[in-house]
């Protein structure tokens, strides 16, 4: 290389060097349209992100923030998004009342549990037990996990391999429906399917 | 509480002396690949193993791509990720406790593209999910965002 050249290019890689890395955060609307937010914090500053394709860039010259077009979006990252894994889904299921049985409703939902599992890669389900309002936390913290570990059980003699189902207990922590404190409301007395 | 996932040096040895297997399924699993293509490994104790559709990820592990590869990670807390070609992303600390949804998860991606769809740990405490790269800190306030880094 001429020596002339040398110059610039030794300027350039010690800027390089100082900037460390560059990087580009951008801030996508969720599936539902809705936008979260993200703060980016570096040496130069920092900003927040909370619009859709909102950009924040380091680079020598510091950090700024504007947007990034779809195209940019699809250009960096699109083999990234391409491998994103399918989303989770959520199925409810219900018991007759005081009892270990199904409703029939959620006997065919059961059912769809299983045609969610068999489409997807690796699939793995959390089975999730919830409570109403009536009693305290501990009590139903246990009898929520109770509910979840049946299920289970239910889930593993239909076939289900045992290795690919966790098991949770959320206690009252998150109704179906909002009731006064100590009610008891069979709504919120069921088990969730998360697949995965 | 049973569900915690705290993962530590103890368990880690003690997969080591147990003869490490990627595909056994460990109490200490906290994610497993949904996709992989290409060059895809893991990386964990300085081993590289490599990579395929339903193996398990520990805490502390790195997940690493080639030039053809790309890789797609569901987490126990519903949180999602995925890596594009040339990328390094090391799981740096991850808990979750699945009845409070309380949990932390600290991720640095020191090469490469990466695509996040956050899960409960960052809904129940917007604080509880931090992105590095080699010079910036995400915070994680929710949902939807990619990164990239590079020289």
């Amino acid at each position: 290389m001429h020596q002339r050249y040398l110059g610039p290019l030794v300027a350039l890689l010690i800027l390089g060097g100082c900037a460390t890395s560059k990087d580009l955060v951008v801030l996508l609307p969720d599936k539902d349209g809705k936008v979260g937010k993200v703060l980016v914090q570096n040496p130069k500053g920092e900003t927040v992100l909370d619009s859709a394709y909102a950009a924040a860039r380091t680079s020598g010259g510091g950090l700024q923030r504007n947007a990034a077009s779809q195209s940019e979006v699809k250009d960096v990252f699109g083999t990234a998004l391409t491998a994103m894994p399918p989303r989770p889904i959520s199925f409810t299921l219900y018991f007759e009342s005081g009892t270990d049985e199904f409703t029939d409703q959620s006997k065919q939902e059961v059912k769809r549990v299983l045609a969610e599992m068999a489409r997807r890669p690796a699939p793995e389900i959390t089975v999730i037990g919830h409570t109403d309002q009536a009693g305290p936390d501990p009590l139903n913290d246990a009898l929520s996990l109770q509910r979840a570990e049946r299920v289970k059980s239910m889930l593993v003699n239909m076939g289900i391999s045992p290795d690919r189902i966790l098991t949770a207990g959320r206690g009252r922590r998150e109704p179906l429906v909002r009731t006064a404190d100590k009610v008891s409301e069979p709504r919120n007395r069921r088990v969730e399917i998360s697949v995965r | 509480m049973q569900t915690t996932r705290l993962i530590g040096v103890r368990r880690f040895v003690l997969a080591c002396a147990l003869g490490f297997a990627p595909i056994a399924a460990w109490a200490t699993d906290i994610a497993q690949f949904k996709v992989a293509k290409g060059a895809v490994y893991l990386e964990r104790g300085g081993k590289r193993f490599p990579a395929y559709v339903g193996t398990h990820l520990q805490a502390t592990d790195t997940v690493v791509t080639g030039a053809d590869g790309s890789a797609g990670i569901t987490f126990i807390d519903n949180s999602l990720l995925s890596i594009g070609p040339n990328s390094v992303l090391a799981i740096e600390r991850y808990a979750f406790n699945s009845t409070t949804h309380e949990g932390v998860f600290d991720a640095m991606l020191t090469r490469g593209t990466l695509s996040v769809v956050s899960g409960k740990i960052a809904k129940q405490s917007p604080d509880a999910m931090k992105i590095r790269t080699p010079s910036s800190i995400l915070g994680v306030r929710g949902t939807e965002f990619l990164v990239r880094t590079g020289d």
